[in-house]
């Protein structure tokens, strides 16, 4: 039986970002994929950081499946009838190389397997990877599909097999992800003509538009909405982490029917065709939820790793970076003619410490906790969106006593002390 | 029909019939469990509960598969989760 250098497993962002540097560099390496074609079974909001891909890709503006380049980014802090929100704006970002593009992750992935395939790798789509195969001394030394006569070996194993990691826990190389480090998301696709979904968001053609959305719509459950503007559709979706849902009796369908009822939102998708529903589970725990990294004869990349800074909202890039990483880390192995024991890709896990991917992760550490105090998610929002209207409708009251009424709401809910340990919390988890 | 199947209705799917990658795996023990939040929780709503107002029925072919079912099911860990068998399953065309 043939033997690979490495099997990758998975062909979302981070398995073929591995696959293709592999390949590349004239590794013997098989994807495996369980969709139909590369892209079927991935989902994402989505938002392509160009920088990441640049890395692997430096040409892909060429022929990628872009939808629209990011050029205003709104941020806005709902309450039940209103949001207080800031935008930033510029035409700096109508550049020859854009930073950040919405994609829709079918089609963009069905592009990258393409060029994975180019890049020399053997894919196989339509194959489920059942479990990891160990010898005796417990090394992983291939998969078993569910095809027939379905075990392949390999020097080394990625596993990028997504937010629900089963290959791993199945091969006791990590526990079940817990409740707590997950949010679960939803999302709909909703098509509109090009020119009135450009007029709606003040966009020309190519320019897009991001609103990430916090506040009273995840109705005190930690978790965040956005839209995104696709070239002929918007990406609507909210997620809260699974630990909140559970015992709450709301279902994620219900808040995104609040989400497109809510008067700031649903003039915006008025009239839309809704041509697709998804669900996504999105590991947000962060660092401290990281399971091990590499063993012998394994590697873990992107969602299976929990590499997800859900503070900025970036996945994609920390999968395709750690893909990347793994990737060059098995080549140096097979240039020096080094095995993949667990010693020898401890390289893999120093090249993600000297990357953003765990300067990040470690940055926001203290987040996830954060987040489990209440009053960061409903009471600021309704004080904020409450101080708001109180400035702005002229009522003849004198300005002095609405800024004290409007204060002093502030210290009513969360009293002095309240207001300052909360000072201090976020100061200490976004430092 | 319900908002969620609405939904669902919008979605390309390859079901493969009589083969389940998602099973209860004791029907008595979701019984014990008081909160049953796999009812409203799945965003496909394949869980539902039975007529009796005690087991849940559980039917995958609107499954989104994205895992959930799995990971709130921590204290009895009642919930047998596969991918389905490779091409099988929901075909996202956007994602």
């Amino acid at each position: 039986m043939e033997k690979f250098d490495v099997i990758v497993v998975g062909a979302g962002a981070a398995g073929n970002a591995a696959t293709y540097t592999l390949a590349k560099a004239g590794l013997n390496v098989l994807q495996i994929e369980r969709g139909e074609t590369s892209g079927t079974k991935n989902v994402q909001g989505a938002i392509l950081y160009a920088d990441a891909l640049e890395r692997i890709i430096p040409d892909f503006r060429d022929d990628a499946p872009l939808e629209r380049h990011i050029v205003e980014q709104r941020i806005w802090i709902m309450e039940d009838k209103s949001h207080v929100g800031t935008h930033y704006r510029s035409d700096s970002f109508n550049e020859e190389r854009p930073n950040r593009y919405t994609i829709l992750r079918a089609q963009f992935d069905k592009w990258f397997s393409g060029k994975v395939r180019e890049s020399g790798a053997l894919v196989i789509n339509e194959t489920t990877v059942l479990e990891l195969l160990k010898n005796d001394a417990g090394r992983i030394v291939g998969v078993r599909t569910d095809r027939v006569g379905g075990d392949i070996y390999a020097d080394a194993v990625i596993l990028a097999d997504g937010v629900n990691s089963l290959l791993a826990r199945k091969a006791g190389l990590r526990e079940e992800i817990e409740a707590r480090n997950v949010a679960l998301a939803v999302k709909e696709v909703h098509f509109l003509p090009q020119d009135v979904l450009e007029s709606r968001f003040n966009i020309q053609e190519e320019e897009g538009v991001v609103i990430e959305i916090a506040g009273t719509i995840t109705r005190g459950m930690a978790g965040t909405a956005f839209l995104y503007t696709n070239r002929e559709s918007v990406a609507i979706g909210i997620g809260c982490m699974l630990e909140d849902f559970k015992g709450s009796g709301v279902s994620p369908y219900t808040l995104l029917e609040d989400l497109k009822n809510h008067p700031s939102i649903k003039s915006l998708i008025a009239g839309g065709e809704v041509k697709e529903y998804a669900a996504h589970l999105i590991p947000e725990g962060g660092y401290k939820a990281l399971p091990k990294l590499a063993g012998d004869g394994w590697l873990m990349v992107g969602d299976s790793a929990g590499f997800v800074n859900a503070v900025h909202r970036e996945g994609s890039n920390l999968a395709m970076t750690s893909g990347r990483l793994a990737a060059e880390t098995l080549i140096a192995l097979k240039t020096a003619g080094k095995p993949a024991t667990a010693a020898n890709l401890q390289a893999y896990v120093e090249a993600l410490n000297d990357s953003f991917v765990m300067k990040d992760l470690r940055k926001y550490q203290h987040v996830p906790a954060l987040l489990e105090e209440k009053q960061f998610l409903t009471t600021y929002p309704t004080l904020l969106n409450r101080a708001a209207e109180t400035m702005l409708r002229v009522d003849g009251v004198d300005k002095k006593t609405k800024q004290r009424s409007a204060l002093g709401a502030f210290v009513q809910d969360r009293s002095l002390f309240g207001l300052m340990k909360d000072t201090y919390k976020l100061w200490r988890a976004f430092r | 029909m319900s908002k969620v199947e609405e939904k669902l209705f919008q979605n390309r799917y390859r079901v493969d019939e009589g083969r389940p990658h998602i099973q209860i795996i004791d029907q008595e023990k979701c019984t014990e469990c008081g909160t049953q939040d796999c009812t409203y929780l799945c965003p496909a709503a394949c869980y539902a509960k039975a007529e009796d107002g005690r087991h849940v029925v559980l039917t995958t072919d609107g499954c989104l598969e994205c895992g959930t079912c799995r990971v709130i099911c921590s204290e009895f860990r009642n919930v047998a989760w596969e991918y389905p068998r490779g091409g099988y399953g929901i075909l996202f065309k956007f994602g």
